[in-house]
């Protein structure tokens, strides 16, 4: 059998009640603990050993549930999947428990998370297909188009992602990468017949697919693996290939890549903004561009750098191009 | 210790509106007897705004990127986090995919290339780390930073996703990022530390979406100013645009009036190493470098 090790950790624990408190306060434990437990073990400890009225959710206490999501110094986890020692190597012995999100907290851990179903709901969360209900025979999905849902199928809608998501904390509007994923999830699926409503629904200015900051904090964040942003990566790319991609500055962004790559190799970064924005649009960042053309950051036209080979990328922005806008 | 060697991709950014990135890198691999090999035939990686819209021909173009560094047998190193990313991710998925990398290799056929997979790709930041080493630097440093605090901003994609990012930034933890921190200590100066260090600026989403890029650019730069920074520094050319350019509608929209000097990760090193402002392109910056 394997040594116990042990450790001495200083836990602050954010403590809160909606009902009687006007501010949330943080105690303090130092506890012992040994190299097998989780951040759950340590919540019941302190539950059980010290202070009864400690709140906060547990289930399942195999990672399957997804109610014990809570943050520790700021990363999202499931309190009974991660290990100590693991948070330990990264932020030291002074560890500080909160809940996923403080501004949502009704009782200590325990949050209000009503916005993060509304978002489920906002996109159609389940399978929408005109099915026989006597069938004789099962409908059959092959193995290459389960694997075409790449796993979005594993959330567990713990919300790790999405109070992670600094767009979602500062535009409400916004989706929000759990109930992204889930749009990817149904819209992916062979079975499904709501596809392109979905893909209007994440096309939406303001609360769609192009409001998302592409930081990767929901693919650190997911405990399961789901990598949110790769399906909004794809939910982009099925808003061009359906052909619904509406003409506007976060389109043309994306496609105007392609136009100055063609040209030259590089990026045409003044024409980019231009043919984003529009020949109006642009007016607005005069000022900057102003400042940055007086300290040397413009390059005009007619010194814009190319790329050497430029024959070749043309060649294979011809041949490989797979999308038309 | 053996001559280091590299092929540099530039990417765009420092070839037009940070021209001072580019200065600066070249100016610092001189003094520590690095050698970059430009890569001139490359071209944009997409700055994952090309993968949004084609994800087939971003492959294609940055696997023929990283053809021309492994015609010339040398590992490529990036400057910008977007371009590392962008690469390291084509990479990754061509390596582990034979199936999608012969269909890319159709297409490079046609031009005469090939991607084999044989040269790895990392950001300069992490090639003086883990191959020049620290140590190494800091007995090459002759103006110690150590009057000034330094506030490292790290940018996503150096840190996230890092399953990816940890093939090549030696495991660096997202969470908990300590390479620029490090990288600060051996030129001499003081590393502050404050909670929007590792979180992003808001870039990618300036056009679309202005009003979060903005908010998200003011909180580093108030949150590097209220952990008294007097400076910042970035291994990201896009983080550079945003917090040095862009302070007035970061201002206006946290209401707060921040604006700091913002200075690449090589232009820090450089003056650590001596090199003069007009070596670093200092005068280049939008928000004034007014310490040196
Ligand atoms: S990548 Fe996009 S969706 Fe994911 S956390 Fe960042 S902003 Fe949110
Ligand atoms: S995508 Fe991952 S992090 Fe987000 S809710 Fe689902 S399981 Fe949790
Ligand atoms: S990320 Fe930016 S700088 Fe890097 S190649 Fe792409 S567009 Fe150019
Ligand atoms: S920090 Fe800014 S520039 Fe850097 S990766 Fe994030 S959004 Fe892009
Ligand atoms: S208790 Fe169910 S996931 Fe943790």
């Amino acid at each position: 059998m394997d040594e116990i090790k042990s450790q001495q950790v200083t836990f602050k624990l954010f403590r809160f009640n909606q009902e009687t408190d006007y501010i949330p306060y943080y105690n303090t434990y130092v506890l012992d603990i040994t190299h097998e437990e989780v951040i759950l073990d340590v919540l019941n400890r302190i539950k059980w050993d010290h202070d009864g009225s400690l709140s906060y959710r547990r289930s399942c206490r195999h990672g399957i549930c997804g109610i014990c999501s809570i943050k520790v110094n700021g990363k999202a986890i499931l309190a009974c999947k991660s290990r100590l020692f693991d948070l330990i190597e990264v932020f030291g012995t002074e560890l500080t428990i909160e809940p996923l999100s403080t501004k949502r907290a009704l009782k200590d851990l325990i949050i209000d998370k009503e916005d993060f179903w509304n978002k489920h709901e906002q996109v159609t969360p389940f399978l929408v297909s005109d099915i026989d209900e006597n069938p004789t025979l099962e409908t059959l999905v092959v193995p290459d188009d389960a694997e075409k849902l790449l796993e979005a199928d594993y959330c567990i809608q713990c919300g790790a992602c999405h109070y992670s998501c600094p767009a979602l904390e500062i535009n409400d509007r916004f989706i929000g990468p759990a109930a992204f994923a889930a749009a990817f999830r149904f819209a992916a699926d062979v079975r499904d017949d709501a596809s392109l409503e979905r893909l209007h629904v994440v096309n939406e200015e303001a609360e769609g697919v192009w409001d998302c900051v592409k930081c990767m904090e929901c693919a650190e964040a997911c405990p399961k693996d789901v990598n949110p942003i790769e399906k909004i990566t794809k939910l982009h790319n099925m808003i061009f290939q359906a052909g619904i991609a509406k003409n506007n500055v976060a389109t043309r962004h994306a496609v105007g890549f392609a136009h100055s790559i063609e040209k030259h190799g590089l990026l045409d970064e003044g024409e980019l903004v231009r043919y984003s924005e529009g020949n109006i649009g642009v007016l607005k960042h005069m000022p900057e561009a102003f400042e940055m053309w007086k300290n040397g950051k413009i390059v005009l036209p007619w010194n814009m750098p190319k790329s050497k080979n430029l024959d070749e990328v043309k060649k294979l922005i011809q041949s490989s191009s797979t999308v038309k806008f | 210790m053996e001559k280091l060697r590299y092929a540099l991709y530039t990417g765009c950014t420092a070839r037009e509106s940070t021209p001072e990135l580019l200065k600066s890198t070249l100016a610092v691999a001189e003094k520590l007897g690095i050698e970059l090999v430009l890569l001139d035939e490359a071209s944009c990686c997409g700055a994952s705004h090309l993968q949004d819209y084609d994800d087939f021909l971003s492959l294609v173009l940055n696997a023929r990127n990283i053809c021309y560094a492994e015609k010339l047998g040398l590992t490529m190193v990036t400057i910008c986090n977007t371009c590392q990313l962008n690469t390291a991710m084509t990479k990754h998925r061509l390596d582990t995919n034979p199936q999608l990398k012969a269909k890319v290799n159709v297409k490079l056929a046609e031009v005469g290339l090939e991607y084999k997979g044989t040269s790895e790709v990392t950001h300069f930041l992490y090639a003086i780390i883990q191959d020049y080493g620290l140590e190494n630097l800091s007995k090459k440093v002759n103006v110690p930073l150590s009057q000034f605090n330094i506030a490292p901003f790290y940018g996503c994609h150096n840190i996230r996703p890092s399953e990816l990012q940890n093939l090549s930034n030696g495991g660096e933890n997202p969470y908990n990022p300590t390479s620029l921190d490090d990288l600060i200590i051996a030129c001499g100066g003081n590393n502050v530390d404050y909670d929007a260090k590792n979180k992003c600026c808001g870039f990618h989403a300036e056009l679309q979406s202005p009003r979060t890029a903005a908010v998200l650019t003011g909180n580093a730069l108030s949150g590097a100013m209220d952990a008294n920074a007097d400076w910042m520094v970035t291994p990201c050319p896009l983080c550079h645009l945003k917090l040095d350019v862009q302070y007035h509608s970061a201002s206006k929209a946290i209401g707060r009036d921040v604006k700091l000097p913002v200075l690449h990760m090589p232009q820090m090193v450089g003056l650590a190493l001596g090199c003069t402002p007009a070596e670093l392109g200092l005068q280049h910056h939008v928000t004034k470098v007014n310490f040196v």
